[in-house]
């Protein structure tokens, strides 16, 4: 179930030089799961911009987003007060109804942000999530101190090993001898390729696809799956190891 | 106090106002269950459906547009055989008003059979045949670009169906007119117009198409004036009724559809960029027709000569 309502900017921060954080007010009670979306309506765009949820409570939800194009620079430029046209509850999000006690949870770049509410959800449930943060340079890396505040195990990568493991998020797992009994992972899609074929534990992936309505009408955004067709905005973003076909 | 009417009739079909969801913008229901009642609808065209299940065309398949978007998803559908088993019954438990059943074909015979076999389901009252989809090669679209083959489709499928049959153009040709007319003589019960406009983006950094079947249909705001100079041209032309689709997105849009002669008005693109817009569509029209002083909506239909 997916709602469609007002909502109001309480604040726009840059975490870095291309990516900001933007907390907005208004009805969250149909966000079900960490993972899930939102699609913002913006002047003079024809088609709503979807982003992932980074974080929600009974009245605000938290976006981090990346300024890649029009949309977006459109969004940086938004001041508190703006109010948007945005629907919430998008997506099946992840899952935590599964017996791991020690999953592991993988972001790369603006793949990181729809983790902070899934660990947060976990510890809640008594759970001992550990995460690693990827990207490509020291000046990208954000919310590794959020995480950490959360009291849970933090590690990082980049590319060129300018904070943390040198190399890949799979670098860091080596290198850290890392155990554990279920991941979830949201990120580039070589990323995820990548821990797909370097693990074996049961996982959910969350995908990226460009969208038309974001909510499985248009058909816009449709993948191939072991278990059949399916819409990453609507059956996913988040799709399951046994399903995936790459 | 006035009573602003609403309703209008397609071939003989009461329809309680003159909003229809186009195919391909609106599924099977489902999705906009999630957000209101579907009853308030004058009708719903459903999803373009083929004889065999199709996955459609590879991703991206979406691209923005100045006051549009265009597509590529290439009929993706579940296939005539489950459109009947699951999603008829599904769609008319959660809508109780007329259904305009979209059928697309890459055959004479494929057209036949499928429309042979909708035709078969009480649930259906329209059926609309696409020869106009610009998503598949060798597919659709050639068989609405030439009066010749738009009529052999029209001919099949009327000798195998007992309910009005609308064929649903493209406007990517020179002449619609002739190809509106060769339908009409052909047997067709009525005109379906436009279906989207052959459109192109590039990503300029990367160099190379957006959409990664290069080419792909444009809809939205942008090409509405091209389908009210369409439906005006082939309702002035034809005896038979036409419904008016393309970039429609208000009800000052309908009125202005319907005064260029269309009966019935698709509203596409717009339910994607708002789940809500055929709804608060119907909702504005008795305001907007009191406004410009109709109080009944069918008496303007081709009233602009």
């Amino acid at each position: 179930m997916y709602k469609k309502g007002v909502y109001r900017i309480v604040s726009n921060v840059a975490l870095t030089p291309t990516v900001y954080r933007m907390v907005l007010e208004g009805d969250t009670q149909h966000i079900t799961h960490s993972g899930q979306f939102i699609n913002i309506e913006l002047t003079g765009k024809f088609l709503r911009r979807p982003i992932s949820v980074s974080d929600y409570d009974d009245k605000s939800i938290t976006i981090i987003y990346k300024v890649v194009g029009s949309g977006t620079s459109q969004m940086q430029q938004m001041q508190p007060g703006t109010e948007l046209d945005i629907l919430t509850g998008l997506g099946n999000g992840f899952s935590t109804e599964n017996n791991a006690q020690r999953p592991l949870l993988v972001g790369g770049g603006v793949g990181v942000p729809p983790l902070f509410n899934l660990c947060k959800r976990l510890i809640a449930e008594g759970k001992s999530p550990m995460v690693i943060i990827g990207f490509n340079t020291a000046d990208e890396v954000f919310y590794f101190n959020e995480f950490r505040a959360l009291g849970v195990d933090v590690f990082c990568s980049t590319a060129d090993g300018s904070v943390g493991t040198k190399g890949f998020v799979t670098d860091a797992i080596k290198e850290h001898n890392l155990t554990f009994d279920y991941i979830y992972a949201c990120g580039p899609i070589p990323m995820l390729k990548a821990l797909y074929d370097s693990t074996n534990v049961d996982a959910e992936f969350s995908f990226e696809e460009r969208m038309g309505c974001g909510f499985g009408a248009c058909m816009g955004c449709s993948c191939k799956t072991k278990y059949g067709n399916k819409r990453i905005c609507k059956d996913g973003p988040v799709l399951k190891r046994e399903e995936i076909i790459w | 106090m006035v009573k602003y009417d609403t309703s209008v009739e397609l071939c003989g079909i009461k329809l309680d106002n003159p909003i229809i969801p186009a195919s391909g913008t609106f599924g099977f229901g489902r999705e906009f269950a999630e957000y209101y009642d579907l009853d308030c609808l004058g009708a719903i065209s459903f999803k373009g459906t083929t004889r065999e299940a199709r996955f459609g065309n590879p991703t991206p398949r979406i691209a923005e547009c100045t006051s549009g978007m265009i597509n590529s998803v290439g009929l993706q559908n579940p296939g005539i055989d489950k459109v009947i088993s699951e999603e008829l019954p599904h769609l008319r438990q959660i809508f109780h008003k007329p259904i305009v059943a979209n059928i697309s074909g890459f055959s004479l015979d494929e057209y036949e059979e499928c429309c042979a076999k909708i035709d078969k389901e009480e649930q259906v009252e329209i059926i609309e045949v696409n020869v106009s989809c610009p998503n598949v090669h060798n597919g659709g679209m050639s068989f609405g670009t030439q009066p010749e083959s738009a009529v052999e489709v029209t001919r099949r499928v009327k000798s195998v169906t007992t309910k009005p049959v609308f064929i649903k153009l493209s406007p990517n040709v020179t002449d619609i007119v002739a190809i509106a007319r060769a339908c009409e003589d052909a047997g067709a019960d009525g005109i379906c117009l436009i279906n989207t406009m052959l459109g192109m983006r590039i990503d300029t950094m990367r160099r190379r198409p957006v959409i990664a079947n290069k080419m792909g249909g444009f809809s939205g705001d942008a090409i509405f004036p091209i389908a009210v100079r369409m439906v005006y041209q082939v309702s002035n032309a034809c005896q038979i009724p036409v419904m008016g689709c393309g970039g429609v997105s208000s009800a000052s849009n309908v009125i202005e559809m319907m005064m260029a002669g269309a009966t019935a008005v698709q509203v596409g693109a717009a339910n994607l960029k708002n789940p809500y817009a055929a709804k608060e569509i119907i909702e504005a029209l008795p305001k907007e027709m009191e406004r410009l002083g109709i109080e009944r909506l069918r008496d303007i239909i081709g009233v602009v000569k």
